[in-house]
């Protein structure tokens, strides 16, 4: 028996370990979801003044998600009559499956990764993109003309927005000369050496990716694909019960991979922002092994998760902060403005590395980082003094309101 | 031998064929573009499974995303009506069937004309050189995405016109490069960048096809 067992995990080794991996990622997913729902939840109560979940109980309302996810399951699944049946089940499978796929080629840390490829990040773009067939599968097989609607409108922004994406991708990959997500990761020890502090091309980069990674993640302000004011739920009008469950993982999973590519190019990766990594010291500095390599990876994976959900947390912020943009206006913004900024960075960030001396580089480099912790330093400042206000006195950052009856004036101590 | 490698070929490569001849047999013209995209994915699996990542990654990208949505836009923007049901004609079956045995028969040709793959005392020294290639890391023999990008610019190694490569020269001991015997020479390679050309081309013709397809179509003699 024992000696089946070691033959079997010889060959097979590879196999047990991937299904593992890919117990482990979905379930990630899984948790990723009803945290995110919860959040964005609390953050739209935060910011748009509602009162958020209060009705279900637990700390912070967390049961809320819960609710949800046990009232999706024991709803009705309806289909239309005139659906085309086979395309409206498969579609919400094909989009939660573009999304899922794409976690495999993600590291959470020093060889956290299911698949360490060195064209990772080639890859996950490649496996998002496919995500758009599936929600075109959606909107035409619902057989609804609000579906088809939503589903052209979110192909079309869709694939605009992938140009963009990738030009903006390209730029920390000239820097870092390779595609392999892990190594680009490494190469970020030191919170000065992050990417994104590199020079003022992938700095602006990461705005500009920022920007295209929500809008094909069909995130407001770019949510015109499912635009309630125009077209009822747009492209999963038609979708109910746990069907409209999948598709909102798969966006919520395709907003972590976003923020993870821009975490790992931009932002240091799973760097805690320490010069040494994490792994390294604990194994071999403290001389732990495997055990060091263990605590070391549980950091770093925390960190990362941590990283990711700071980005999706901003993608939260601007959605319920922004109005909704016109479909026209969300492609001319695509096609006339993030076109030509990611070729102009593209094309900067190459004469940058090959042209400039390296001293000015660094210089410059420097300046970013000290000027970036200089403007967050002054946004906590300004958090911290600005008191919130009272009831009755007017919100801080509103349109000014003096001389309006019943304004008693902001408090500011 | 049967281990799970193979057991995910045969699983992998049989969904796909089945994928492929639902394709054909499906009336409906976007559930047929579904079938088609499944088949797609399904080849890349097979390239992932190689190990061969970024052909793999090329074909979901360019197939899957590209001109699977291409296809998909034709059928929406030029449909009359919801729902469109393809109709096909004698005569377009017998081109087909024509069409098909003809690459079916290249291909058997092609299968049966290559060496056989090298067994035993061969094949394992194969297998060591290969592995020490691969540990030196060297750009051009490394099987590493840098090679194909090489050998797609004409600089480095192509594949070997009309036999089996059985392995890529390596270098002995004093640094020269040397080829096995049964490895062919140098003049004997060619280059992808013919191919890649063709390939770029065709993704211009499906462009062109889409927008003509898709364009507004002008009554005769009347207003646009």
């Amino acid at each position: 028996m024992l000696k089946w067992l070691s033959e079997f995990w010889n060959s097979n080794a590879t196999y047990v370990l991937a299904i593992i991996a890919a117990n482990l990622l979905i379930g990630f997913m899984l948790v990723h979801a009803i945290f995110s729902v919860w959040l964005e939840r609390k953050v739209a109560g935060r910011i748009q003044d509602r009162l958020g979940p209060t009705r279900v109980g637990g700390k912070f309302g967390w049961l809320q998600t819960l609710a949800d996810g046990m009232k999706l399951l024991v709803k009705e699944d309806s289909i239309p009559a005139s659906a085309d049946q086979f395309l409206f089940r498969l579609g919400p499978y094909i989009v939660l499956l573009g999304s899922f796929l794409a976690f495999i080629a993600l590291p959470f840390g020093d060889g956290v990764i299911a698949r360490d490829m060195n064209i990772g990040l080639f890859f996950m773009l490649a496996i998002m993109s496919s995500e758009v067939f599936g929600i075109i599968l959606i909107g035409y097989g619902s057989g609804s003309k609000w579906s088809l609607f939503g589903g052209m409108r979110e192909a079309a922004q869709m694939i605009s927005y992938e140009i963009p994406m990738a030009l903006c991708v390209l730029v920390p990959v000239v820097v870092a000369g390779s595609m392999n997500l892990s190594e680009v990761a490494k190469q970020q020890s030191g919170i000065w050496n992050w990417y994104i502090f590199h020079d003022p091309f992938t700095f602006c980069a990461f705005w500009t990716y920022f920007t295209c990674a929500m809008a094909s993640c069909k995130r407001a302000p770019f949510d015109l694909a499912e635009a309630e004011s125009e077209l009822v739920a747009g492209f999963h009008t038609e979708y109910s019960g746990f069907r409209w469950l999948v598709i909102f993982m798969a966006e919520y999973g395709s907003m972590f991979a976003v923020s993870g590519i821009a975490v790992i190019m931009f932002l240091g990766g799973w760097s805690l922002g320490l010069p040494f990594e994490l792994t390294d010291f604990f194994g071999t500095t403290l001389h732990l092994g495997f055990f060091g390599v263990v605590i070391g990876n549980i950091i770093n994976v925390s960190v990362f998760i941590v990283k990711g959900w700071f980005l999706v947390f901003v993608m939260m912020w601007v959605r319920w902060t922004l109005p909704r943009l016109r479909i026209d206006q969300v492609m001319m913004m695509c096609l006339k403005y993030l076109i030509p900024i990611g070729c102009v960075l593209l094309a900067g960030v190459s004469v940058w590395v090959l042209f400039v001396p390296i001293i000015l580089q660094q210089i410059v480099g420097w300046l970013l980082f000290i000027l970036s912790l200089a403007g967050l330093g002054y946004m906590g400042f300004q958090l911290r003094t600005w008191s919130s206000a009272l009831p009755g006195a007017g919100m801080p950052g509103m349109w000014r309101m003096e001389g309006l009856p019943g304004y008693q004036g902001a408090t500011k101590n | 031998m049967f281990d799970a490698e193979m057991f995910m070929f045969w699983l992998i490569a049989s969904l796909t064929g089945l994928c492929a001849i639902a394709t054909v047999i499906t009336q409906n013209i976007v559930r047929s573009a579904t079938w088609l995209l499944f088949t797609l994915a399904g080849t890349s699996s097979i390239f992932f499974l190689l190990g061969a990542d970024f052909v793999g990654a090329i074909q979901l990208l360019i197939y899957v995303g590209g001109t699977m949505v291409l296809v998909v836009f034709g059928v929406m923007l030029t449909a009359q009506g919801p729902f469109v049901n393809m109709r096909t004609s004698g005569a377009e079956w017998a081109i087909s069937i024509v069409a098909g045995l003809m690459l079916l028969g290249v291909l058997c040709f092609g299968l049966t004309s290559f060496q056989k793959l090298p067994t035993g005392e061969a094949l394992a020294k194969a297998n060591e050189a290969h592995s020490k290639q691969r540990k030196a890391n060297d750009p051009k023999t490394s099987t590493h995405a840098s090679t194909i990008g090489q050998a797609l610019s004409g600089v480095g190694y192509g594949p070997i016109y009309k036999r089996m490569p059985p392995l890529l020269p390596t270098k002995d001991a004093k640094g020269n490069l040397v080829t096995l015997p049964g490895a062919p020479r140098e003049t004997e390679r060619i280059h992808y960048l013919l191919p890649f050309e063709i390939v770029s081309v065709h993704l211009l013709v499906v462009l062109i096809g889409a927008a003509y397809l898709a364009r507004a179509k002008r009554r005769r003699g009347g207003k646009a």
